[in-house]
């Protein structure tokens, strides 16, 4: 059967792309970030060796308007395009999929009462794209295949964190039920704290980032709970979108080691980096949390 | 007037709720069409007539050519989709945000851990 390896919390600040693609990961106020990487990268290709990465994320104006705006979208498709979000395409290969995967997810998420949009045209846009070739060899081609899972967390009303955190646990349900030996990752994107409008712009709390880098490894329901509005306030209006990280938390076991963790905050988003080994569920400790 | 929920909480927000989306349709949906690099064209060639074309009215108009982005965010325009404009005419994140703060661009950026990171 398919399961779950490995789970990982990334930024996905479209900055990054932009530095990774003129080649600035020795320049001085990159280094830190790009040197981050380095080593979970590493143990991806060496030590986890996943099929499959599939990735938490949200659009940003690029593949949804809001004439239709789903709470919960997942990818269904064999390859996606790179998408031009106004600067043109990032000169990356287009992503793999696994059509089949994605189909037995949506089927096994909604009999589990998730109900997704699904799509088997989607572009993808920095939300899915900054992480991926820091945490992936994409020359000549990519050494991962990914399912897409995106998340409103642009438009109010939102899913709650506790929301994202149960659909973590039925996508953990969903990839053991897939009869393939398939050893999956978990990505959970987005954040940490900024705020990208208004006067309040470049507002950032790195207090608030390291207590959730603590707590999404020891604590996560006590991040789930906190609402919208806390989450606003304490981390700026546009950080809500660490949400997204409670999925990946929710689909992994009540037994896992953290890996790496890192954290840099150099213009206006708190970059953290967090990965951990899903050792399985401890016998006789039951199902996660 | 800002026609979001003014009582998120959230300190010198426009938090993208339900009444913003609604009022800064307009202004999204022709952000949106920007993702197209031939609308890119159409729109650096005759801004004003592309903008006619999606409905936008007088205020949303003017706010667009006065690149009043704290304007425009009031008016329902999403950032994300605010963006591509800004990558229409030159004016990057920082220089939005700079502006809503009320600031420079260099005032801004004196602001910053190390603003060598752009």
């Amino acid at each position: 059967m398919a399961r779950i390896v490995a789970g990982i919390g990334t930024s996905h600040v479209p900055s990054i792309g932009r530095a990774f693609d003129q080649r600035k990961q020795q320049d001085p106020a990159w280094k830190p970030l790009f040197d981050a990487y380095i080593a979970p990268k590493s143990w991806l290709a060496e030590t986890v060796k996943p099929d499959v990465a599939i990735v938490i994320y949200n659009d940003h104006g690029t593949e949804f308007l809001f004439d239709k705006y789903p709470t919960f979208a997942l990818g269904a498709a064999d390859a996606y395009p790179v998408a031009d979000e106004g600067f043109g395409a990032r000169p990356l290969p287009r992503i793999k999929g696994d059509a089949d995967f994605s189909w037995h997810l949506a089927e096994a998420l909604v009999a589990d009462e998730f109900d997704l949009t699904i799509c088997q045209e989607m572009a993808l846009d920095h939300g899915l794209l900054v992480p991926l070739p820091l945490l992936w060899s994409h020359a000549p081609d990519w050494d991962i295949t990914v399912v897409p899972l995106e998340v409103n967390v642009v438009q109010h009303p939102l899913p709650t964190g506790v929301r994202c955190y149960k659909l973590g646990q039925a996508l953990r349900r969903a990839v053991e039920s897939y009869p393939k030996d398939l050893r999956v990752v978990v990505v959970g994107t987005g954040g940490m704290s900024h705020q990208l409008h208004g006067k309040r712009f470049g507002y950032m709390n790195a207090d608030f980032d390291r207590k959730w880098l603590d707590c999404i490894e020891s604590d996560p329901l006590a991040l789930a709970a906190m609402s919208h509005q806390e989450l606003m306030r304490e981390a700026g209006a546009e950080a809500v979108e660490l949400i997204m990280w409670l999925i990946m938390r929710g689909s992994l076991s009540n037994n896992i080691r953290r890996v790496h963790r890192s954290y840099y905050a150099p213009m206006t988003t708190g970059m953290g980096l967090v990965t951990f080994d899903d050792l399985g569920d401890k016998a006789g400790a039951g199902a996660a949390e | 007037m800002s026609p979001g929920r003014a009582d998120w909480g959230v300190p010198d927000s426009h938090i993208f709720d339900g009444p913003r989306s609604r009022s800064g349709y307009r202004i999204n949906k022709m952000c949106i069409s920007l993702t197209k690099a031939a609308n890119r064209e159409a729109f650096k060639a005759d801004e004003e007539g592309y903008v006619v074309k999606y409905g936008l009215n007088d205020e949303e108009r003017r706010a667009v050519r006065e690149r009043n982005w704290l304007r425009l965010t009031e008016l329902g325009g999403n950032v994300y989709f605010l963006m591509k404009i800004g990558a229409c005419v030159g004016h990057g994140l920082y220089r939005l945000g700079a502006q809503q703060r009320g600031e420079t661009l260099d005032e801004f950026l004196a602001t910053r851990n190390d603003k060598g990171a752009t």
